[in-house]
């Protein structure tokens, strides 16, 4: 377990469902960078985190490969 | 262990614990919030809908309106002091918010936009009222960020990522501060305080279809209960008629204010037969039993017939992603379908707990004792919904929660200002004072166990979901209470598999498991020992109100006793409401 296990927890349970769902599937096949990454999108706010899951938002180029990832689930 | 010493402890970073932190930083006192996650990502954020306030900016309002709303919202179980308070001061509050640079939503006169919600009348039961203030559809994230920012300027200390353990009290039952985990190193910290104020938000997670967070595991009420505090009226927990199925994301009652409307496997709008006058925007209770009983009755929609539709198609493509821009995303994540063009499967799910550490509506929390059934705890405090002041009863109405959080955050705080005034030093903690922390801390040391926390946490959710969820019945809570009973047997004998120091999760969910065991079993407890029907809780076998015998709060005492107190039917300065039959 870790701090992007912990972080993944949010005050949204949109963002818990669909954080969680992909950690299940992907953590322990991320690369270093993807874990940055990551961590980068984590410190968005909720509510802009989500825009940027559900395609409204304008996330950094190097989150987007990430970001189709956690859409998928 | 590290100590720090400050005024005024603060557990929970939500609205409630975030405008309490203010005032009393502002009021130049030092104070410590303590958060599990950062102030942001507390639950507030999901408040979708807005904040009831009687501003009349759309219809001609006033506060005793709102007052009597909320006191038949209740089904009278709400103490009409702290419901007159509270409505009085929404005005108020909602200004001060705005002052602070809340981004309300706007009229086309400049004023704060308001819609209507469920539960609200124009002169004491009349014509649709419109009283929610809103910031589109995030109001709650809107407040959380104005409130975190303007602590960041008043120089409120915060502790993010540090879970609370327990209340650290002297021999005589003072409380003195707090020893939480910081998650971060693995290591308890000592918060020394003259004041301690519990914000911890609700307890939703020990149901298992729930629109809470997973942060919302009761860590205040496990506190209290663990501190000889006994849980008010636990058995009244609201489900709200709309979360989606399956996932238990909320769609919130903007909707149905908005136009949406709900309808049965007949494709009939059933609730013109359970609410002919309020219909879709009656009460949560009385639509969310109304789903049930269509499900139950075989009127559901599905090949399962085990959910309704909620259908707002009809209310136009524009209106829906002007007015409601989040409602799509969610229905198209986790529902599967475009709102736009299809209606949305939803069944009552938890969503609020109205019960939760006894206070007055200054905040303090308050114990039976010889003297009384609310002697004060001193040093000791509760807002929001982890406290029952009691303003929402037996059911709480829409929008009213965040009034809630400001206006008894506001209130804790100027009395916490009085009684810092009246104890300008706090005796030195004694060396045992944090033992039942650390004890709790040692006992997830501890690496031979028979069980694993999530079997344990998913069954907990199973029996409170079925023995304990909209339709309640003697036998079915009484075996839910066996069950229970075996699962806390269980987790006594649990033990988890990571005993790493830094941000150890197992640790953190096995303690916050016991923080929602004490929570389910005081709301089961509850449930079965009241044998009537009120609001939120709708008992099978005992389908009337009885004011006769029932109208009293619960207080469920961590040692399966229960005893009750008289509800507070005289306002602070207007004539009671008494009670009388709830119909919308």
């Amino acid at each position: 377990m870790s701090a992007i296990r912990w972080r993944s927890r949010r005050g949204m349970l949109e963002l818990d469902i669909v954080l969680a769902k992909f950690l299940d599937r992907h953590e322990t096949r991320l690369s270093e960078d993807e874990v940055k990454a990551y961590l980068g999108l984590l410190e968005y706010p909720d509510a802009e985190l989500w825009d940027i899951i559900t395609g409204k938002g304008e996330p950094e180029e190097a989150e987007e490969a990430l970001l189709e990832l956690i859409r998928m689930n | 262990m590290e100590k720090r010493k400050f005024d005024v402890a603060i557990i929970g970073a939500g609205g409630a614990g975030m405008r309490a932190a203010l005032q009393l930083s502002t009021a130049g006192y030092k104070v410590a919030v303590l958060s599990k996650v950062f102030p942001t990502r507390s639950h507030t954020v999901a408040a979708q809908g807005g904040i009831t306030a009687a501003l009349g900016n759309v219809t001609e309002d006033n506060w005793l309106w709102h007052m009597y709303d909320t006191v038949k919202g209740s089904d009278y179980l709400g103490d009409q002091d702290a419901i007159e308070y509270m409505c009085r001061m929404g005005p108020q509050v909602v200004y001060e918010m705005e002052h602070f640079g809340l981004p309300f939503s706007r009229l086309e006169n400049g004023k704060i936009y308001q819609r209507p919600f469920g539960g609200q009348s124009r002169n004491f039961g009349g014509d649709q009222a419109t009283r929610t203030c809103a910031a589109a559809d995030r109001t709650g994230h809107a407040m959380l960020h104005t409130l975190y920012q303007r602590n960041i300027q008043a120089k409120t200390h915060f502790f993010v990522e540090f879970l609370a353990i327990d209340l650290v009290r002297d021999a005589e039952g003072r409380v003195q501060g707090v020893v939480a985990l910081d998650m971060e190193k693995g290591e308890p910290l000592l918060v020394e305080a003259r004041a301690t104020l519990l914000a911890t938000g609700g307890a939703g997670r020990i149901f298992q279809a729930s629109t809470n967070a997973f942060i919302n595991t009761g860590d205040g009420l496990g506190m209290a209960s663990r501190a000889g505090i006994p849980l008010e009226d636990m058995e009244f927990w609201q489900f709200h008629p709309t979360g989606v199925m399956g996932a238990g994301v909320l769609i919130s009652e903007g909707v149905r204010g908005e136009g949406g409307y709900l309808v049965n496997g007949a494709g009939e709008r059933f609730m013109e037969r359970y609410a002919p006058h309020a219909r879709d925007l009656a009460g949560r209770d009385v639509v969310a039993r109304a789903i049930a009983i269509e499900i139950h009755e075989g009127r559901g929609c599905g090949p399962r017939k085990d959910h309704v539709l909620l259908k707002l198609d009809h209310i136009g493509k524009d209106e829906i992603l002007d007015k409601l821009p989040g409602i799509r995303e969610i229905a198209l994540k986790f529902a599967h379908v475009d709102p736009l063009e299809a209606p949305i499967p939803v069944v009552p799910t938890a969503h609020y707990m109205m019960g939760g550490i006894p206070t007055r509506y200054r905040g303090q929390v308050v114990v039976p004792a010889r003297t009384g059934p609310e002697e004060a705890v001193p040093g000791l405090y509760a807002i929001g919904e982890c406290a029952c002041v009691s303003v929402h009863g037996a059911n709480r109405l829409g929008g009213n929660s965040l009034l809630d959080l400001l206006v008894f955050g506001q209130a804790a705080a100027e009395h916490i200002v009085e009684f810092l005034k009246e104890n300008p030093t706090s005796p030195p903690i004694r060396k045992e004072g944090p033992d039942l922390a650390l004890a709790r801390l040692a006992r997830w040391e501890r690496r031979e166990g028979s069980e694993r926390v999530a079997d344990v946490y998913r069954d907990m959710q199973g029996i409170m979901q079925s023995h304990c969820g909209v339709f309640r019945r003697a036998e079915v809570l009484k075996e839910g209470i066996v069950k229970l009973e075996e699962a806390r047997q269980r987790l006594d004998r649990a033990a988890i598999g990571d005993h790493s120091k830094v941000f150890n999760t197992a640790r953190v969910e096995a303690l916050e498991l016991e923080n929602l065991m004490e929570v389910a079993f005081a709301t089961i407890r509850s449930a079965a020992a009241r044998t009537e029907s009120r609001g939120a809780h709708a008992r099978d076998d005992y389908p009337e109100r009885d004011d006769k015998n029932w109208l009293k709060h619960t207080l469920a005492h961590g040692d399966g006793t229960i005893d009750y107190k008289p509800v507070r039917l005289k306002p602070l300065s207007v004539p009671s409401f008494p009670p009388k039959t709830r119909t919308y």
